[in-house]
């Protein structure tokens, strides 16, 4: 794949492509509040509001919640991803690009590389809120490590659909609409209540979508709780999205291109 | 057989999208240093004609190298050599025009990326705005901007889509002369264009196209020749001296422009005919309110050339 010559070159590029998308991100106001401010709200609202309502058992709801919300947060980061995207493609930016001798990869590898940081930073922004208000992992440095892993995954795997989305529509308003079946997705999980207390219908549906087992593998390692094979099942997900959004985000770009 | 001073060679380029063909048997050469026009209206295969030169797209059939190389099969190379200037301001609205040139210089892996941005900005007359969002440019700006940026790499053959549709006149000019200066410094320019006037000011060699096919070619007067004749437009003060006038110049081919009180008259541009026209006028005592002589343009070229085409083909 890149693995030919010039890997350097593939590198140097990818990280000035990658700092125009950080400037991109932190000079837009309005990004940072939605990436960042409403995942937060959502998490004042759910522990403040709702939480006194929800039965997790013995977990309290904000230990049960942020994996959730460190989802969610992903899910709709990377919207941001494809409309910026979106904008390259459209206004022009990306035939100037590729007339240059550049990588082709960095091209794409910049947005990606972008919205891999940004949304960590968003999930440590998040994380932070939590553990002010009472949130209280019990998670080791090897369960932390995992999760860290599961968690790059997933923005990987989410960023690449974004980034197929970001290719295919035709303006940067449709770009991020893949977003709304991507947040259903979490509203029909176990992220915010236990999928026991959904009718059959809804919580076989619950229970064998992608979001649960990540979900439930998280927040098993950060309660430190036997995690069984949920965290294979999110590994197994997360990698088929990658590769299948990948493949076809590459086949999309090659017939712009060409 | 590629000579050392031809900078690009075009042989027998077709394109078609969705069998629609939108360029048939192209051949062209371009001369290094000197400015090429393409010149076509909307729609013509002009973007479609710079996009396979810059290895964006591939052509169906024939073959085009730039600087000796072959744009489907050494594609890097030719992009080495090249800079395009698309249609649309390539330019980062989010960043600012100092910010954009250093990104360009960076992913070239220029030396010393800063001076040259800063060289360039001083060359542009865009100093002032250098550390201003490009998102709050004039569209002349981000022209320049993009120009500048596409100048950065020093190549040798820059490619200009439109370089000044939907500019204001006086930015105009001055990417006029930015583009003479330029092929002056030795680069070969390759523009497109739907004005006969800027083709006319710029372009050592023009190309006409027209549906994908080459119509017409030449120099800017060689090119003349082949225009119909001048007309010119006389206006009077009321409907009576206009039909009086129409009268007597009733061996002209005349129309009619009522809603103006205006006759317009063809003419073959010399003197003598329009000394003859005048002199007629003055001596029935009819004064002539506003006189005008019409340019050619570009649809009359159009228009001739392309009439003579089917009626080519019609013989045929
Ligand atoms: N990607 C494409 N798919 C289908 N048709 C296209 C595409 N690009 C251009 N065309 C068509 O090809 C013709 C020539 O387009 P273009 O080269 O952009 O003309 P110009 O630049 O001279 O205005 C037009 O009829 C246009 O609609
Ligand atoms: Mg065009």
């Amino acid at each position: 794949m890149i693995i030919i010559s010039g890997i350097k070159r593939n590198f140097s590029d990818t990280a000035v492509m990658s700092g125009r998308m950080m400037r991109h991100t932190f000079r837009s106001i309005d990004t940072l509040i939605t990436v960042v401010a409403m995942p937060i709200m959502m998490l004042l609202l759910f522990v403040y509001v709702f939480g006194g309502a929800m039965n997790t058992g013995s977990i309290d709801y904000i230990n049960f919640l942020v994996p959730g919300i460190v989802l969610f947060t992903i899910a709709s980061g990377v919207a941001y991803t494809a409309v910026r995207l979106n904008n390259d493609v459209t206004a022009g930016i990306f035939d100037r690009f590729y007339s240059m001798p550049i990588s082709k990869s960095s091209i794409l590898g910049g947005h990606v590389l972008n919205s891999v940081v940004f949304n960590m930073f968003s999930v440590i922004l998040v994380l932070l809120v939590a553990l002010l208000i009472g949130f209280r992992p019990e998670a080791g440095l090897a369960e932390w490590l995992i999760v860290i892993g599961i968690v790059l995954l997933f923005t990987l795997a989410m960023t690449w659909v974004a980034v197929t989305f970001g290719l295919l529509a035709n303006s940067s308003e449709g770009a991020g609409v893949f977003a709304y079946p991507m947040l259903a997705l979490l509203f029909i999980s176990s992220a915010f209540v236990p999928t026991e207390s959904m009718p059959g219908i809804v919580r076989a549906f619950a229970e064998h979508q992608p979001m649960t087992p990540l979900i439930e593998a998280v927040r098993s390692l950060l309660m430190n709780e036997p995690v069984g094979n949920n965290a294979l099942i999110a590994v197994i997900w997360c990698v088929g999205i990658l590769i299948a959004f990948y493949i076809a985000a590459m086949q999309i770009y090659k017939c712009k291109a060409a | 057989m590629i000579k050392t001073d031809t900078a690009i060679s075009v042989i027998g380029l077709e394109k078609s999208f969705k069998n629609v063909k939108v360029l048939q048997n192209i051949n062209f050469t371009v001369r290094k240093g000197s400015i090429f026009a393409l010149l076509g209206s909307n729609g013509a295969g002009k973007t479609t004609t710079i996009k396979i030169l810059s290895t964006l797209i591939k052509p169906d059939q024939g073959s085009a190298q730039v600087c000796g190389f072959d744009v489907v099969r050494q594609p890097h190379q030719v992009r080495e050599e090249i800079s395009l200037t698309g249609q649309n301001a390539a330019v980062d609205g989010v960043l600012t025009g100092r910010e954009n040139l250093r990104l360009i210089g960076k992913l070239r892996h220029l030396p010393d990326t800063n001076k040259k941005a800063d060289a360039l900005l001083e060359r542009f007359d865009l100093l002032e705005a250098a550390d201003r969002r490009v998102a709050t440019y004039s569209g002349g700006m981000r022209r320049r901007l993009d120009l500048s940026m596409s100048l950065l790499g020093t190549p040798s053959v820059v490619f200009l889509d439109e370089p000044t549709t939907g500019l204001d006149p006086q930015s105009r000019i001055t990417m006029w002369k930015i583009i003479k200066d330029l092929a002056h410094s030795g680069v070969t320019v390759f523009l497109t264009t739907q004005y006969l006037d800027e083709a006319d000011q710029l372009a050592d060699q023009i190309f006409i196209l027209d549906k994908g096919k080459i119509v017409a070619e030449g120099t800017a007067s060689e090119l003349k020749k082949l225009l119909p004749h001048g007309h010119i437009e006389l206006r009077f003060r009321n409907e009576k001296e206009v039909q009086t006038a129409h009268n007597l110049l009733g061996d002209y081919k005349v129309s009619l422009d009522g809603e103006n009180q205006a006759l317009i008259v063809t003419t073959d541009g010399s003197i003598k005919q329009m000394t003859d026209i005048l002199n007629r006028l003055q001596n029935a005592g009819l004064s002539v309110a506003e006189f005008a002589q019409k340019l050619p343009t570009l649809e009359d070229v159009f228009l001739t050339i392309i009439g003579e085409n089917q009626g080519k083909e019609y013989v045929k």
